[in-house]
């Protein structure tokens, strides 16, 4: 069962510090919340976290071994996958060839047909199998993110932002995707800005503000916390 | 120490003259987007007109400065920026770069049509009648000392421009953020006008005031812009002061390794490639972004089937038997490197087209392939070719380390570093000894190249090599399609579309990029190996920098994503100047014109000619009874041909005849009438929404 810790994560960008000793823990079968508001600091900690970005302090556990100085693709490896908040699909790629690659570049190479037509089946793309990636819709290119991260079977998921773009209806069925998602024993860890999606799904929320963890708890708790309203909505 | 002094002098003025081109490079790339690979063509151009004008027609000197500075080069930079660049401007920093480079090759080959290179043209230093003083113990040209003063007097000029005027002002704030300027009533139109204007200035004085120093020759001239390449680098193309930093190194460096560096036959040549190696270790020290997110726009990679690729490439090698038995000696010779030079083109399309790692060094390394079969094989022994492959692709992994560091405009600076320090320097080496190991590249002059022994049969005319050469590729199209369609193919277009998901995925970047510069490098190898047979005899100069450029161009304009821009390449590249041959000496200038035009073309046309062709012709390979029926034509026009029936250009006309006629009667079978194109405002609507379609429209909103 994977578990992922960071902590004391700082990055400076110039004179400023997007990360401010930030970090946040994520258990296997949970769904862990990340929220802020804009420019607290979520997808820096995602990039410090997946190895994109080096940290000035700070370090990230994976499954109790410190991965903090490892490559993207070593944790990737490891049993860690992540979407983006500006989409990072393989464009000229159809949506059947985004999902194979996936599964060809971690460890399942021999399954690879095999895993993109289920993956395919359970993110509800396999209409569109043939279409080239960069022509597909928001909503559905969210999902073909999601649905390429899982191709290597992930211990760990990180998410940012899957449901921008998508409408009510599909949000809903990406939220029961989470649920099943977790239910395999995955620890997920979603940043979203749709706030009822997050109450609806989390089972731990997590405020960044300024780079800083503000506040840390169950999401009825976090719809109730002052720091987090005033965060969100400024001091009264 | 006056020896010291003296060239400190040397080296100062030197860097003047790199610091006042390298600032016009730094101020449209950072108003304009584009790293101008052409901008020391545009001083070359201001040069030659300037001797034109004052020395070829006797106007004053101050006349001709006038007009060339006032009225020349701010035409020079209205037509780039207007009819070039600004159809451009919506496409990636790839496309913009071609067509800097086309300018470049265009450039050039105009220079040598108008100008004669075989006619001497001094150009006098300024104020040369005056005598030298001294600084000290360093005599002091007046063209030394005008020089500096005008790069002076452009320093604090720049400084003022951008930080005390208007126009400067909307110049910084269009680098920043294009959209909120305009938000704010600047114009990045008028910035990016002005900036070019400005540059094209810098660029002709720079050019006036070195040309004096060295012959007054295209190439040269041109090239000198490694230099101020190198001076830019060290301003990160963004800072000024840093970029008349890199100047003072450059320079400096250039005129110190001049009076210091031991005289043998060996080092000569690392003062000439001094800039390019500075420049190669400039672009590894300094930082860029490691991973970069995705282009802006994608071109389609085109899915060869295997059925296509095997009538690819038994079209290949029909055409070779065909053009072996029906070409004289002296057409066998000309057109025969179509297919090598296509080999090495082909190159290009799992490097380029597939992972999107721009290389300006492909033909040098096909020189590694010929020099090394030329030595190794002399006897025609045939594991030499395998052996030549391997050197090439090492050199080829070794081309991919720096490579992880760089991407877009700074792996292109790296690569063309690459073939200039190859160029000047390496391939100029007389033989040497490592690890008791003796190493021979050109013999500082010519080799010569056998053709291969195969297995007791000696390859060595003309016809038997072309088809031999045709043979290879059609082997080779088969390997880049069949790569195309598997695993690492798909990776390669998955990182170069996204290589932060490529890498979070658990990909290699490092491992893909150094197996594809291999792979590429061997097949670059391999043609040079090729080409180098058919030639009978190399020499460096085939394979230098400027050489590399049209054949890149040609493969853009074929489209690099295409397995058949290898043939297209070939064929385009050399067919030209043959052609055009039979009515006089320029012609060789002018092919490589029309290619540098053709090139220029790119922004109506970004995925190539190539994907177009193949459409075209996909009923008449699809059709299983025209496609027979074709074949069984061009087998009677050919016996024909063989029993001298008919002559050999009445077969090559009556062929395409037939070829034309049949693919225009198998469209009409597949298809039909052709049905009306829907509105673009019903796309997605009445039919469905195709990846193209943004492209078109964006070119279509770009173009106004």
């Amino acid at each position: 069962m994977a578990s992922l810790r960071a902590d004391d994560v700082t990055v400076t960008f110039g004179g400023i510090r997007a990360l401010d000793g930030a970090g946040f823990a994520a258990g296997a079968g949970r769904i862990t919340g990340l929220i802020g508001p804009n420019g607290a600091g979520k997808s820096t900690l995602f990039d410090v976290v997946s190895g994109l970005r080096r940290p000035r302090t700070g370090t990230v556990v994976l499954d109790g071994r410190d991965i903090t100085r490892d490559t993207p693709a070593q944790r990737a490896r490891r049993g860690m996958a992540r979407t983006f908040q500006r989409l990072e699909l393989f464009g000229r790629l159809s949506v059947r060839d985004n999902l194979r690659v996936a599964a060809e570049l971690g460890s399942r190479r021999r399954e690879a047909h095999r895993i993109a037509d289920d993956l395919l089946e359970r993110i509800g793309l396999t209409a569109d199998a043939g279409t080239t990636a960069d022509a597909l819709p928001t909503g559905a290119a969210r999902l073909l993110e999601v649905g390429r991260a899982l191709a290597g079977k992930p211990g760990v998921l990180l998410l940012d932002e899957p449901a921008a773009g998508q409408d009510a209806q599909e949000t809903l069925r990406f939220a029961a995707l989470l649920r099943d998602i977790a239910a395999d024993g995955c620890a997920v860890v979603l940043v979203e800005h749709d706030m009822s999606l997050v109450m609806s799904v989390c089972d731990q929320v997590h405020v960044l503000d300024l780079g800083k963890v503000v506040a840390v708890g169950p999401p009825e708790e976090i719809q109730q916390d002052r720091t987090v309203l005033a965060a969100y909505l400024g001091e009264a | 120490m006056e020896q010291f002094l003296t060239f400190g002098v040397v080296g100062l003025a030197t860097a003047a003259i790199y610091a006042i081109i390298g600032s016009g490079l730094v101020l449209t790339y950072t108003t304009a987007g584009v790293f101008n690979f052409a901008h020391g063509a545009a001083g070359m151009m201001a040069a030659f007109a300037y001797w034109q004008l004052a020395f070829g027609w006797g106007w004053p000197v101050p006349l001709a400065l006038a007009v060339v500075l006032l009225v020349l080069a701010p035409a020079f930079a209205l037509f780039v920026e207007r009819v070039l660049m600004r159809p451009v401007q919506s496409l990636g920093e790839a496309e913009r770069l071609v067509m800097t480079v086309a300018l470049l090759t265009g450039c050039i080959a105009l220079a040598r049509w108008i100008w004669d290179p075989n006619t001497p043209r001094p150009l006098r230093p300024f104020f040369a009648d005056q005598p030298a003083f001294h600084l000290g113990p360093a005599p002091v040209t007046w063209h030394q000392a005008l020089t500096l003063g005008v790069a002076a007097l452009i320093a604090a000029g720049l400084w003022l421009l951008l930080n005390h005027t208007r126009a400067g002002t909307e110049m910084r704030a269009c680098v920043d953020d294009r959209a909120l300027a305009r938000l704010t009533g600047a114009s990045p139109q008028r910035a990016a006008r002005f900036a070019w204007i400005l540059a094209t200035q810098l660029a002709a004085v720079g050019g006036i005031l070195i040309a004096p120093n060295i012959a007054l020759d295209a190439q040269q001239l041109s090239l000198l812009i490694v230099s101020a390449y190198t001076a830019a680098v060290f301003g990160r193309l963004r800072s000024l002061p840093l970029t008349f930093l890199g100047a003072l190194v450059v320079g400096w460096l250039e005129s110190y390794l001049t009076g210091y560096l031991p005289q043998n036959d060996y080092l000569p040549g690392l003062r000439l490639a001094a800039p390019a190696l500075l420049l190669f270790l400039a672009l590894l020290v300094f930082p860029h972004r490691r991973l970069r997110g995705r282009e802006r726009r994608l071109v389609r990679v085109p899915l060869p089937t295997p059925r296509g690729s095997l009538v690819f490439a038994g079209c290949v090698v029909l055409l070779a038997v065909l053009l072996a038995t029906v070409l004289d000696e002296e057409g066998l010779i000309s057109y025969g490197p179509a297919f090598s030079l296509g080999i090495v083109a082909l190159s290009y399309v799992p490097l380029a087209g597939y992972a999107g790692q721009i290389s300006l060094c492909q033909l040098s390394i096909a020189g590694i392939g010929a020099v090394v079969w030329a030595h190794l094989g002399g006897a025609g022994q045939l594991w030499a070719l395998p052996a030549a492959v391997l050197v090439a692709a090492a050199v080829g992994a070794a081309i991919a380390v720096p490579a992880l560091r760089l991407s877009g405009i700074y792996l292109a600076l790296g690569t063309a570093a690459f073939a200039v320090i190859l160029d000047r320097w390496v391939f100029t080496l007389p033989s040497f000894e490592v690890l008791g190991v003796r190493i021979a590249l050109f013999d500082q002059g010519s080799v010569e190249v056998q053709g291969p022994n195969l297995f007791g049969w000696r390859l060595d005319s003309p016809a038997e090599l072309l088809v031999l050469s045709a043979v290879v590729m059609a082997a080779s199209s088969l390997a880049v399609g069949w790569l195309r369609r598997g695993r690492f193919g798909r990776g390669l277009i998955a990182l170069r579309d996204s290589e932060a998901a490529y890498a979070t995925l658990g990909g290699r970047p490092l491992a893909a990029k150094v197996a594809v510069f291999a792979l590429s490098a061997a097949i670059a190898g391999l043609g040079g190996a090729l080409y180098g047979m058919q030639q009978r005899t190399v020499t460096a100069e085939q394979f230098n920098l400027l050489a590399n450029l049209p054949v890149f161009l040609v493969a853009v304009i074929g489209g690099l994503g295409a397995v058949g821009t290898g043939l297209f390449t070939g064929f385009a590249y050399i067919a030209p100047p043959h052609l055009l041959g039979h009515f006089g000496t320029w012609a060789h200038d002018v092919s490589t014109l029309g290619i540098a035009l053709a090139g220029m073309g790119l922004a109506h046309n970004p995925a190539g000619v190539v994907p177009g062709l193949r459409e075209e012709w996909a009923p008449l390979a699809r059709d299983r009874v025209l496609l027979p029926v074709a074949c069984g034509a061009l087998g009677l026009l050919w016996l024909l041909y063989g029993t001298g029936l008919i002559g050999g250009a009445i077969f090559l006309v009556a062929a395409v005849l037939v070829a034309v006629a049949l693919r225009i009667r198998a469209t009409a079978r597949q298809d039909g009438p052709p049905p009306a194109p829907d509105p673009v405002e019903w796309w997605g609507i009445r039919r469905p929404w195709r990846a193209e379609d943004r492209e078109v429209i964006a070119r279509g909103i770009a173009a106004g």
